[in-house]
């Protein structure tokens, strides 16, 4: 990355202009195998040399404790829960991203602000609205939507953790039960996502494919971009 | 943000730290009590919900004044959701003790972007009535040096780097404040009130506003009262309307 660059204001207060460093950000809907990707990634760049950060939502230290208590308590407005998501990302942008990008790392970041935007617009939010909210967010250098569909999402999650409350959108009582909510939620996710691919330039992977074919297909991805091997 | 369109009045005072604002609309909110009316006071910086999340980030000095604003708007708003739009939808009066307005105020003397904190608070809708009241930097720091002991770090706003002798940094950071009030007294239709005048003057002045900005306006019945009237009116059979 040479200029850092921002969807809007960024932050005015801090001079941020040259990142050595490089953002790559993983995208995509709840279950399809960002964090597998992110480890395998990981190993590949380290074996190659390169410094590696990784982060993921509400990881940051300072929301974490309050977000978690929150979401148990099931007390939290619509709103609310945006404008606590988005404290929740920019404390992780200014202070895990960006000082890692100024040292020169490789940040790869298991989802962005793409994600949060998708589940709050799924949640009634106002589209342009959220928009706007981030518009302090630093622009990646390469953003990869792992895409994928209802019955692979299904076929993982019968095979690994099952369906919980808050993957299956159960917040919202779309339907009665946990499965159909589930799909329900995770198509009104993907097409969230879908949407903003074009607008945000994703680059798209077909995450219905192995974990092996996936993860050649990121090296190939990331490999074009960065000139690594 | 968009006008008022529902049952209730929303009435909101912002100023500076030692503006007087709320000894002042404590006031105006017994007066109002005892004319019978149905108020909900609200205060800035209330949430349960962030309470825990904000002292955490004050104690650590964790803040940016980018997730300063950020925490704060998610404050107001549960403070929004739970309690001042349901209470404006039922028709009360809600006396709000700051409001956004005291965010777009801090957060730009912070640095954030003025626009982007606006569109934050875009949900929320302009009070009926923006008692802004204005004094100088002098009288509202003395105010404030002589009333408790100590100024925190944030309200000092030490964050900035202004100075490191949290008076002087308290004094230009309070400035900084008053500046941006006075831009947006023109952007939202701000009432002026001249913050130095006596307490029993400066209540005179603002239940005269209230009054003006009230008048008309019936406010939420009181059932109670109105079936105690009709009492002699027969019983409304179950399942129908009255």
């Amino acid at each position: 990355m040479s200029e850092a660059q921002f969807y809007g204001a960024g932050f005015p207060y801090s001079q941020i202009k040259d990142l050595p460093g490089k953002l790559i950000v993983l995208e995509g809907t709840d279950g399809v195998g960002r964090s597998t990707q992110i480890q395998l990634l990981r190993n590949w760049l380290e074996t190659r040399g390169y410094a590696v950060s990784d982060t993921g939502l509400r990881r940051s230290p300072m929301t974490q404790p309050g977000l978690n208590a929150a979401k148990s308590g099931h007390t939290m407005g619509r709103l609310t829960m945006n404008l606590f998501y988005a404290t929740d990302f920019a404390d992780r942008l200014e202070n895990q991203i960006l000082p890692a990008l100024k040292a020169g790392f490789i940040v790869l970041s298991d989802r962005y602000f793409y994600s949060i935007m998708a589940r709050d617009i799924v949640r009634g939010a106002d589209p342009q609205w959220a928009r706007k909210v981030y518009g302090f967010a630093l622009k990646p250098d390469l953003i990869i939507y792992l895409k994928t569909d209802i019955p692979t999402l299904v076929y993982r999650l019968v095979h690994g953790r099952g369906f919980n409350y808050w993957e299956s959108g159960m917040d919202l009582r779309c339907a009665g039960d946990l499965y159909d909510n589930f799909c329900y939620y995770q198509e009104q996710l993907i097409e969230q996502f879908d949407q903003m691919s074009a607008e945000y330039g994703f680059v798209e992977v077909d995450a219905t494919k192995s974990v092996n074919a996936v993860f050649a297909d990121l090296r190939r991805k990331i490999g074009e971009i960065f000139a690594i091997e | 943000m968009n006008q008022n369109e529902y049952q209730g009045k929303l009435i909101v005072v912002e100023g500076i730290d030692g503006s007087g604002k709320s000894t002042q609309i404590d006031l105006l909110q017994k007066w109002l009590r005892n004319r019978g009316r149905s108020v909900y006071f609200s205060e800035w910086n209330s949430s349960e919900l962030v309470k825990s999340t904000t002292r955490l980030a004050k104690q650590e000095k964790a803040f940016t004044p980018t997730t300063f604003s950020l925490l704060q708007a998610t404050d107001f708003s549960d403070n929004w959701e739970n309690h001042i739009f349901p209470m404006l939808k039922a028709g009360a009066i809600v006396l709000a003790d700051r409001y956004a307005f005291t965010a777009f105020a801090r957060d730009v003397s912070r640095g954030v972007d003025p626009t982007w904190v606006r569109n934050l608070y875009s949900f929320a809708i302009q009070p009926d009535l923006v008692l802004y009241f204005r004094v100088p930097l002098d009288i509202a720091v003395e105010r404030i040096l002589s009333g408790r002991a100590k100024i925190k770090y944030y309200e000092a706003g030490m964050d900035l780097g202004l100075s490191d002798n949290k008076v002087t940094s308290f004094r230009l950071f309070q400035q900084r404040i008053i500046d941006e009030y006075e831009k947006m007294v023109g952007e939202f239709n701000f009432t002026v009130i001249d913050g130095t005048l006596p307490v029993q003057e400066e209540q005179k002045l603002l239940r005269k506003y209230v009054m003006k900005s009230l008048n008309g306006w019936k406010g939420l019945v009181n059932p109670s009262l109105r079936s105690r009237k009709h009492s002699t009116a027969a019983p409304v059979p179950q399942g129908e309307k009255a």
